[in-house]
């Protein structure tokens, strides 16, 4: 039973962190086309720019620059590097973030190091939350939980109820009509890649204490975020939410089963012994997410909720 | 128009053109490696010059995806593992004897090319149904989960220690025992100027025409009366194909394949090394396969910040010279060539001039950081000079270059809008 709870909640919980990279990626790929392939990139500098700031002065302060810096790094970009090749069509925006991710990474390598920072939860928050069925659960996730949902309402609210929202997305649709009705739709552009780079950076902010902070977090995040992406629909938030939940549900579900193929399919007469019954469901978690990529492709390739099939 | 007499006879290249552009090339490049081992080269050269055509093969197969067909993929390395590996277990068995004890391992890239083709067959049959961006995160996805897999059976992909086998087994071909470096030489050699001419004359066949049209147009190739997702599905195939021969002679080379082969790394070098070469030049891959491979044999030793300075490089070429080095190279030769070459010329010295004093303004910074952050109090010293991270002069010849360099490109662009279009 608890095994269940525990899923659940860190199923929710990496599923909103999930979200929280995946939003910007598809507000960014809706309104631009752009695939960002550094996004994950910047996630990374999330946590370690809040591991610098925690370490001159607190976690909390950390918290609000740490995503405001990785923001303006977003934006320089999309102003001087993505602007430009823009005119070179989307093929060359992708290759211009995959080659920015490189060298993210390596410049990353060279101020922090190769190994994993020291980046820790904060002491305020290092309690466990409340005690279930003997184990207990830490108060740091119920606050990556309430962190993860306050974005998500934040989110929900610039874009559903205030004007900027709507011009947004009137510019995801029609930037040209939004551009002769008088706004900057380039600064629109640089405005929402800026966000969507700075939800990225919330998120290493709270989940890199959590998770490890070092070179290997981008590569190790960035393919589950675009496989999030493709399955919710490419271009929809709502997709992306729901997709999000979802891996994050079936990763940790996945992680907490012990039972291997054999177990699984004994009816096939599978021998526990061989290589294909040896296979367990936990070890098979890292797989699950591009298990489903493929499935989608395969039976549903519109996604969960895009409206169109790329 | 003046010139009414023109007529598709007229417009065709003439058979010396034809000798020039369609021929001439190869023998010269077969001449070259005919050449090369007469210098006696070490084994270093040799194992360098190996690497060298695996990645040709391979760059010019990626290519045939990305240049000639539009497609933009993240994970061609499975192709090229899973020849490989077919490739490892083949020579496994010509170890074993029986049927395959009459197989000679110089064929196996044939082997190779089957296990690559096979494969891609089979992914490519949903992959390919999207173009683009879709494409390139399928592929993405696709990489990880076989990569992820294989270290699910261990049978197949031999965990983390991978495969390994012995090349000199089998019957031998052209007097080739296999065993030492300059045999394999030739047996590089051989594959290497065979899957280029092959390539070279794919790009030349309808196939290879009406891949190029998919890229440019789909809708235009579908309304006269094909099938883009076929032709897509068709080009990934062969490409996979010839990516698994590439996998093969990397298994004949190194005799050992292991599953990192499959991973990202490689897919995104190859991608780098196409790409910076120039993919819209046939002879772009393999320029940039020479170089990258080169570099990262040569740089390696020099800096440990070598594959920041690949990014960089990539990072440049995706956004000022899209064309690649090949680009470079020929519009420098068409250049000096032309009507203008002087004033030409007088432009290229003052942006090479721009660049330079960047460049070293740029690697000063990145070699003191990199001493910088490693913390063992190291300067960097190139030429008799010292530079530490807590000395001024160090940071005046980091930024005085920079600055001065990017005033010197800022007056070069300023002077190309001046000018009359």
């Amino acid at each position: 039973m608890e095994t269940i709870v525990f899923a659940l909640l860190n199923g929710v919980i990496y599923g909103l962190l999930l979200f929280m990279l995946s939003s910007g990626l598809t507000l960014i790929f809706s309104m631009m086309g752009v695939l960002n392939f550094a996004h994950a990139s910047f996630y990374m500098l999330g946590a370690y720019f809040a591991y610098t700031i925690m370490g001159a002065t607190s976690f909390w302060l950390a918290l609000f620059i740490a995503p405001i810096l990785v923001g303006l790094v977003g934006a320089v970009v999309e102003r001087y590097g993505l602007r430009k090749v823009h005119a070179n069509g989307h093929v060359a925006e992708l290759l211009f973030t995959f080659g920015l991710a490189y060298l993210i990474e390596e410049i990353v390598k060279i101020v922090y190091g190769k190994t994993a920072v020291d980046y820790k939860i904060p002491s305020l928050l290092d309690f466990p939350a409340f005690t279930i069925y003997g184990a207990s659960f830490p108060a740091y996730r119920m606050f990556m939980l309430f962190i993860a949902i306050g974005m998500l309402v934040g989110l929900w609210f610039l874009l559903k109820k205030t004007r900027a929202g709507l011009i947004i997305q009137a510019a995801l649709t029609h930037p040209h009509m939004v551009g002769h009705l008088g706004h900057n739709v380039p600064l629109i552009f640089m405005t929402v890649f800026g966000i969507g780079c700075a939800l990225a950076g919330l998120a290493g902010v709270i989940a890199g204490n959590i998770f490890v902070t070092d070179p290997a977090m981008a590569v190790l995040m960035g393919p589950i975020v675009f496989v999030v992406v493709v399955v919710g629909g490419i271009g929809s938030l709502e997709g992306a939410f729901l997709a999000s939940i979802l891996i994050g549900l079936l990763q940790n579900f996945a992680v907490g089963i012990s039972a291997s193929f054999a177990d699984i399919f004994w009816f096939t007469g599978l021998s526990p012994t061989s290589e294909i019954g040896d296979i367990t469901v936990s070890s098979l978690a890292p797989v699950l997410p591009f298990l489903l990529l493929v499935l989608m492709l395969i039976f549903r390739p519109r996604g969960l909720m895009g409206e169109q099939e790329l | 128009m003046s010139d009414v007499s023109q007529t598709h006879a007229s417009l065709a290249p003439s058979s010396a053109q034809k000798f020039r552009q369609r021929f001439l090339p190869f023998l010269v490049f077969g001449a070259i490696l005919l050449l090369i081992p007469m210098t006696d080269p070490s084994r270093t050269m040799y194992a360098l010059m190996h690497q060298m055509a695996i990645y040709i093969v391979f760059a010019l197969a990626y290519n045939m995806l990305l240049g000639k067909g539009g497609m933009l993929s993240f994970g061609h390395a499975v192709y090229f593992g899973f020849g490989g590996y077919l490739c490892m277990h083949a020579m496994n068995w010509i170890d074993d004897g029986g049927v395959w004890g009459a197989f000679p391992t110089f064929f196996l890239p044939v082997l190779g090319f089957v296990g690559g083709a096979v494969s891609a067959v089979v992914i490519g049959s949903f992959s390919t149904k999207r173009s683009g961006t879709t494409f390139a995160m399928i592929s993405l996805g696709v990489a990880e989960l076989i990569f992820a897999g294989a270290f699910m059976f261990d049978s197949l992909f031999g965990g983390e220690q991978g495969i390994s086998g012995d090349r000199m087994n089998g019957p031998e071909v052209f007097g080739l025992s296999m065993g030492p470096q300059s045999d394999i030489y030739w047996f590089m050699a051989f594959w290497t100027i065979l899957s280029v001419i092959a390539m070279y004359a794919f790009t030349r066949t309808p196939l290879g025409r009406l891949s190029e049209a998919v890229r440019d147009n789909p809708q235009r190739v579908e309304f006269i009366g094909y099938n883009p997702q076929r032709v897509r599905w068709l080009v990934f195939s062969i490409s996979g194909g010839f990516a698994g021969l590439a996998g093969g002679m990397s298994a004949v080379n190194y005799e050992i394949f292991t599953p990192e082969a499959l991973s990202l790394i490689p897919s995104g070098f190859v991608l780098i090394m196409a790409y910076v070469g120039g993919i819209t030049y046939f002879a772009g891959p393999i320029m940039g396969a020479v170089l990258l491979t080169y570099m990262s044999s040569m740089m390696s030793d020099f800096t440990e910040a070598w594959l920041l300075y690949l990014g960089l490089m990539f990072v440049l070429i995706v956004m000022y010279a899209p064309r690649g080095i090949a680009g470079i190279v020929f519009g420098f030769w068409d250049g000096i060539r032309g009507a203008n070459s002087a004033e030409l010329l007088r432009k290229w010295s003052v942006q090479l001039l721009g660049c330079l004093l960047m460049l070293i303004g740029l690697i000063i910074l990145v070699e003191v950081s990199v001493r910088w952050s490693n913390g063992w109090g190291e300067a960097f010293e190139p030429f008799g000079l010292h530079f530490t991270h807590a000395d001024i002069v160090t940071w005046i010849a980091i930024f005085v270059p920079i600055v001065a360099g990017g005033y010197v490109l800022r007056l070069a662009t300023r002077e190309k809008e001046e000018m009359p279009a």
